[in-house]
């Protein structure tokens, strides 16, 4: 215990007296978490479009007012064919074409139903499918209004299903507060991968583990030494990222702050554990860089940050199990949006316990203080 | 000198990587409380052995006892034993010579005491009260490796292993550093020491030089002179090397 304390001390004595380092630990994190959480942001304003009107009836003017009255469509132009409509689609001057065809009032009269064509643009198919359902969700209030004022108006009164949705959990559908707690796993994620790993790394580079290593330090003080420092720092940060999500997005803390440090702390060990892990196949400090990364982009992707995890193929959430990003990003917003308490997450907590033994120990058991 | 502890003892030492044979048939014993000198060419797996004699690297095959513990089997106990100041100088760069001290005193297992107390003596003895707070990198290189040695033999081990410890220093600290080592093995401390200086190779009690992974030659400086018939070590070696 106390050859783990002298360690431990010459770390932060390192940490702090590295003037490069100590700012890109500490204060880089804060604006990425500040700036990245307003720019990874799917909701979409101002969504370009093109208004195609060959009917230039009452109706169709009335459709095109309840798109200019939404704000996440803003009319660029009018055109008068449909080839004009597709070229502004094709050079990028319109997201979405809104094609009316001629007629569309006099079906409505005759036949009480008709036809227009949308047209979007899905090389984004995320955006596109957002596109859409705004697109649906106006087309649905211009129904009602054709419901009630043209066709009958007996039918307000009795109009059959009548949906209701109201969000849980994210009344306003805030995709901040969502994402505020994913952009932090990552960003600790980054702290605790990178530093303890590369700052083995880089004794075995610059040959001060040689000295070490001819002690009678025992292998898993040795990785104690390295991993308790920057756990430390990491659990920091966590705490610190989660304060200025309060401070400058209000993200609400419906459960109980404690259980998301102490999943933090069992989730940190899990990855600075693997940092370490992998430090020990890597020579350089440039072969670790690449292995971390490698698994890094693996985790961050299908982790379920930006995607939920749940739509993926099954192969790939049997992959997960493996991913301890995809257990602590589900925790940390089960708790913080949700309010979860301990016997809803006792899987995650079950199975982050267990990585976090498997990884520490393999970690000091592939140290190898003789080669 | 052959009634005296013998403290290590090396047997058919081989040491291969790949298909390359670093170290070949070794055979010596080095007494406690001797100086003894390891020459060779860059290249002769002067370093390689002495990896193996401190636990850093597995024979490929044979027997060596350190201090009479087994290296394949008790590397810890072998661990405690010994003290170790490598060719690439390893202090931390970054923190200061005091700090140095604690963190190596401590992982000895050093109480906190003593770690003060003999700290004292070394900074004392090598006249760095000046220094003392100021970090490694800003000292000259032979204060470092004085330093190094220093540290290395604050466990007061048995037997203290340097790794041409006086690479790239000027003669007058070279000169300083041999009166350390003397001054440790003067208290029972049994020095094993690589070189390519000839001048220090005299410094030594007995002496091996490697050529090409073999021990080709093993005495004493004076009977090698007389042996190989030169009025130097540097002819003693030259000869030895161009016979090959």
């Amino acid at each position: 215990m106390k050859i783990i304390r002298y360690l431990i001390q010459k770390e932060f004595l390192q940490i702090l007296r590295n003037k490069t380092m100590l700012p890109l630990i500490f204060v880089l994190p804060v604006v990425q978490l500040v700036v990245l959480v307003f720019a990874a942001n799917l909701e979409m304003k101002n969504i370009k479009l093109a208004i195609l009107d060959e009917d230039a009836s009452i109706s169709s003017l009335k459709l095109v007012s309840k798109f200019n009255a939404s704000p996440f469509f803003s009319v660029s132009q009018s055109t008068y064919s449909i080839e004009l409509a597709e070229d502004q689609l094709k050079n990028n001057e319109a997201d979405v074409v809104l094609h009316i065809p001629s007629g569309f009032e006099k079906e409505i009269r005759r036949d009480k139903q008709t036809k227009i064509q949308i047209l979007i643009n899905a090389i984004n198919g995320t955006t596109a499918g957002i596109c859409n359902s705004y697109i649906t969700s106006v087309l649905k209030e211009y129904n009602d209004y054709l419901n009630i004022q043209l066709v009958n108006p007996e039918l307000s009164r009795n109009k059959g299903l009548d949906i209701v949705s109201r969000f849980w959990f994210n009344p306003d559908l805030n995709y901040k507060i969502y994402m505020l707690p994913g952009i932090l796993v990552i960003l600790v994620t980054l702290i605790g991968m990178f530093l303890g790993g590369l700052n083995l790394v880089r004794e075995v580079e610059i040959g001060t583990i040689e000295q070490i290593n001819v002690t009678p330090i025992k292998k898993y003080q040795f990785i104690i030494g390295k991993l308790l420092p920057f756990w430390m720092i990491a659990l920091f940060e966590l705490g610190f990222g989660l304060l200025i999500g309060k401070i400058i997005f209000s993200i609400p803390i419906l459960g109980n702050l404690l259980y998301v440090l102490a999943y933090g702390a069992i989730y940190l060990m899990v990855v600075l554990g693997i940092g370490l892990f992998l430090s020990t196949l890597a020579k350089t400090q440039q072969q670790l860089m690449f292995l971390v990364y490698f698994f890094m982009l693996i985790f961050i992707l299908m982790g379920g940050i930006f995607t939920p995890a749940e739509n993926m193929p099954q192969w790939a959430q049997n992959v997960n199990y493996l991913n301890p990003i995809a257990y602590f990003v589900k925790t940390i917003r089960m708790i913080l949006l949700k309010g979860s308490g301990l016997q809803d997450l006792i899987f995650e907590f079950v199975a982050l316990s267990v990585y976090a033994v498997l990884i520490l120990s393999l970690a000091s058991w592939n140290y190898k203080k003789t080669n | 000198m052959k009634d005296a502890e013998r403290i290590i003892k090396v047997r058919k030492l081989y040491k291969k990587f790949g298909s390359f044979t670093a170290n070949k048939d070794l055979n010596f014993d080095v007494y406690k409380g001797e100086i003894f000198g390891f020459l060779g060419a860059n290249g002769a797996g002067k370093t390689t052995a002495m990896k193996i004699l401190c636990g850093l690297s597995k024979p490929t095959s044979g027997e060596v006892k350190i201090a009479n513990y087994d290296i394949y089997t008790q590397t810890n106990e072998i661990k405690k034993n010994i003290g170790y100041m490598s060719q690439k100088f390893s202090l931390y760069e970054d923190l200061t010579i005091k700090e140095n001290i604690r963190l190596f005193g401590g992982i000895y297992g050093l109480s906190k005491s003593e770690i003060e107390k003999r700290g004292k003596e070394l900074i004392k003895h090598l006249e760095l009260e000046g220094a003392k707070d100021k970090l490694i990198k800003d000292i000259p290189l032979g204060w470092k490796q004085k330093l190094a040695f220093s540290i290395a033999v604050l466990h007061e081990p048995d037997i203290v292993f340097l790794d041409e410890p006086t690479g790239g220093v000027d003669p007058i600290t070279r000169r300083q550093f041999w009166k350390l080592i003397y001054e440790a093995a003067g208290k029972g401390v049994t020095i094993f020491v690589t070189t390519h200086y000839m001048d220090e190779a005299e410094y030594c009690n007995r002496l091996s030089i490697m050529v090409d992974g073999e021990i080709v030659a093993l005495d004493d400086p004076l009977s090698l002179i007389k042996q190989y018939k030169s009025s130097n070590m540097d002819e003693v070696f030259l000869k030895l090397v161009r016979k090959i």
